[in-house]
Parts: structure tokens; sequence; C-alpha cells
């Protein structure tokens, strides 16, 4: 019988979020690691029952956890006094992540250069074809690969080597990577995004990359067009399309259709183009969805409404859906890694808000039910579609 | 044995319930207490200490016999209370919040 498992990172712990292919009777479990912030939580493509979970905490720093069993039971990769002979790694490595060479420096906000220095792990990309394979995009922006289930961690540094790395600036939320998207069709291929940086995209496995944020305009650095400084929030791909990429920016919505050489704006009728989060529909590639947020400053939607909009035409033409969602006093936000989609038919869409509710929508939007009202402020959230 | 006080998030970490002991094989400097317990415990490897320049991080304190060591290098020998397990080494997550 087919179901959903939602995994829920927040600012006080994780939660488990399980339900049928009906998906109106809703399980949850947690809080997983109460008290730490759980940036993200994603399952494996290839093995659902492999979780992996990013855990920090201001007090004690970056913690990895991993489930073998769906998010039943998690372990530190290599925590136990005696690890295990097929644990993988070596003891109390799994939290270690060392810039490889020379750490080298990125712009301070006051202009300076700053060293680069390791903060936490924002996004956790599991292999599309192997369970113990994982990327780690982290602050400062950085791309880190564990090939032994999150047991040890190596730098692709190519990455923050990239020529335009000292030119890189935190945002307000700091410098990361943030996304990670693998291409399906070419395990050489992957995108990232950092904020404040950009888009890169990689053809060789992660070894070398190139700053691919042609179209993009940002009238809050010095060259609106530059290369690098371009905060972007969000990207996403449909598995069938790769070459085809939805971005949601400080402000603007963008598509390209040629793999990120070229971007053009899609914001069309939003009643705001500033936002976090983006997604794509499991089954109609032109099918997006996006929650404006009113502005930088005002990270809250429009008019007190909580409305997420589609479009079925690739961007441009957007309509709100607001089927059981608060269309009153609601001001919360929806932070980028806070949205995803369900393969199940009809596509299932669910996003978490800083206010600490769970929404989900059985039918591609059309009508939307809290699965959860009161968890602490939502930081990301994921699915897996369960055969 | 040395005794050592964790805090709740990291008895959770470690997974143990109350004090932990520790066993040194060498002089008792504060250093050699957390070497010891990061060799007990791995989980707890770059948890108070950053893995390769073993700085204390920012938001933990080590305190003993109602002195506080966080400000002490590692080779600072411990207090004889705590060398001779009358008194437990606190490991302190800060106070934050008002």
């Amino acid at each position: 019988m087919s179901g959903v498992r939602v995994l829920v990172g927040t600012k006080k712990g994780a939660f488990v979020l399980t339900a049928d292919g009906k998906r109106k009777n809703w399980e949850v479990s947690g809080p997983h690691f109460g008290g730490w912030e759980i940036y993200h939580v994603k399952g494996s493509p290839a093995d659902p029952n492999r979780l992996y979970a990013s855990q920090s905490s201001g007090w004690f720093g970056q913690v990895l956890q991993r489930s073998d069993d769906g998010g039943k039971t998690w372990q530190v990769p290599g925590g136990e006094a005696m690890p295990a002979p097929d644990s993988g790694g070596r003891p109390g490595q799994s939290n270690k992540f060392v810039y490889e060479g020379e750490v080298g420096k990125h712009l301070w906000y006051d202009g300076s250069p700053h060293p680069w220095e390791f903060k936490r792990v924002w996004h956790l990309e599991p292999s599309l074809t192997d369970p113990d394979t994982v990327y780690a995009g982290v602050e400062d922006a950085a791309l880190f690969r564990s090939t032994d289930g999150a047991a040890t961690w190596h730098e692709l540094s190519g990455l923050r080597h990239h020529g335009s790395g000292p030119a890189w600036q935190p945002g307000a939320g700091g410098l990361a990577v943030h996304t990670v998207l693998l291409d399906p069709t070419n395990p050489q291929r992957m995108f990232v995004a950092i904020s404040a940086a950009g888009v890169f995209r990689s053809e060789d496995g992660a070894q070398t990359w190139q700053a691919t944020n042609r179209g993009l305009q940002s009238q809050y650095i010095p060259n609106p067009e530059a290369e690098v400084g371009h905060c972007v929030h969000r990207i996403a791909m449909h598995r069938s399309r790769p070459q085809v990429l939805f971005m949601q920016k400080h402000w603007d919505v963008m598509r390209t259709d040629d793999g990120a050489d070229s971007w053009r704006e899609i914001s069309g009728n939003l009643p705001t183009d500033f936002g976090f989060v983006i997604d794509v529909h499991a089954h109609e590639p032109e099918t997006v969805y996006v929650v404006p947020i009113k502005s930088d400053s005002e990270h809250y939607p429009p008019d007190g409404a909580l409305r997420v909009y589609r479009s079925r035409t690739g961007g441009n033409e957007w309509e709100p859906l607001t089927n059981g969602l608060p269309q009153r006093d609601c001001y919360v936000n929806v932070l980028r890694d806070a949205m995803s989609i369900d393969a199940l038919d009809p596509c299932g869409v669910y996003f978490g808000t800083t206010g600490g509710q769970v929404y989900g929508s059985p039918d591609g939007g059309d009508t939307w039910a809290p699965i959860v009202r009161d968890l602490p402020a939502v930081l990301s959230v994921e699915v897996q579609t369960l055969s | 044995m040395i005794r050592v006080v964790l805090p709740a998030h990291l008895r959770t970490l470690a997974r143990v319930d109350g004090e932990v002991m520790v066993e040194l094989n060498r002089p008792p400097t504060l250093g050699a207490v957390l070497d010891a317990l990061e060799n007990s415990f791995p989980v707890l490897q770059g948890t108070i200490r950053d893995h390769v320049t073993h700085k204390r991080r920012d938001f933990v304190r080590f305190f003993a016999c109602e002195e506080d060591l966080s400000h002490e290098p590692p080779t600072v020998s411990l207090p004889p209370a705590v060398v001779n397990g009358t008194e437990p080494l606190l490991i302190v997550g800060a106070i934050a919040g008002g």
C-alpha cells in the first residue's frame, strides 16, 4: 500500500509525519533530538529507510544523525565507543567538516576578507543511487561528500576554490550552500545554490564549477548583473527535464531552459516576487509552486493571507491557492527548504511555516489542511513517497 | 577515576545518565580529561571543543570546585578534589537567553 513520510526539521527537533496514500490521517513522531536545531532531514532515493539529519546547536555545534529504519531509531555514524566493523569510517568523525587545502577568505559583511569557518550543515542531498553517499551543503559555503553513510566527510573543494570565492559575501542568513540538485540523467552533473553568491554548475562530478547566473538582476549589489553576488534562495528541478530549473531569488522568480546557461524572469502576476521556497509538480513539469512573501524585511505573506501560488504554464501566469489556508491575520514565513512534493497521483504538496504549522495538500494544491499546527518553527520539509 | 558531569544534551548524545567516570593514564590536566572523555565517547568529539584546534566551543564552560577553568590552557592541573574523586569536573552549556 502506498503512503508518504514527511520529514520535518524545526528549531527544536525533528518530526516524522506518516500517512497512507489518502493523506488524511497522520501519525506524528517526535521530537527527535529535542532542543536541537534540525536544519534538514532527507531520505535516500536508493533506500527509503536510510535517512540523514543535520542536527546543530549554538552550544555544541554540528552533529550528523542517520537512521536505517525510516526514522524509528537514529545513531551518530561512528559515534559508538567501539564502532562495528561495518559501520564505516573512524569513530567520532561524522561531525568533522574540515576545509581542504588553503582555507582562504571570503568577504565579510563590512567588505573585509574573512577566513572560511565551518558553522553548520544546511542541506543534505543523498545520492540518487547509493544510500551511503550523501552531499552536504554547509555554512560557510562549501560542499562536502560522504561515501560511508555520513561517518566521514571530505570537501569537494573545487566549488570553494572557484575563482570568485574571495568575492562571496554572506547575506543576512549567512554564507551557505543551501541547495544541491543532482541531475538524474547525468551523474557527473550537479547544481548548487549559495546565498549570497548564486548558482554554480559542475559537469565533472563536483571537481570544477562554473558560475551560472547570466540573466539574474540584483539591485542590491553594485553591478546588478555581476557573475556572482546574487542571493538565490532556492532552485528546483523536475527529474524528467534536468535542463529546466526554476529559481526563487531574493527578489524575482526565474527559470532556465538551458541548464542554467541563461535565466529569465517568470514572476508575472505574482503579488510580490520575494519569497524563499519553490518546487515543481511531480507529474507536470510546467507546474510550479511558490509562496510569495511581502518583502525582504517583512517576512510574512501579503495582507496576512497565506497563499501558495501555482503556475501551470511554467511561470508568468500564477493562481492563488487558498482553500484551507488562513486568509487573515497570518504572519508566518516559509523558509527555503520547507516545501516538498510527493510522487503519488494526485500529487501531494507540503510546506512548513515559522509558526510551526505543516500544511499538506493531497490534490496538487487545490485544497489544504494542517497536518500539525504547533511545532517549533519549521526549518525544512521533505517528503518520501513509499510503496 | 575522574568524575565528569555533562550538560543534558551531551548526556543524551552520549546515551548516559548521571555522571561519567574517566580514567587517566597521564597527569590529570583539563586537556587529559577531555581527551579521555572523547576517547570513551567518540560521539562527543567536536561538541565540546573543535576537532582540529581543540579550542573550547564558545558557549561551553568548565567548572570545578567553584572555580571557572574555561579560560585556562588544557595543560592546567585539575584541583586535587577533582583528581581524588571528591568533586566532579562540570562541563556546562553557557547561559543564554533572558
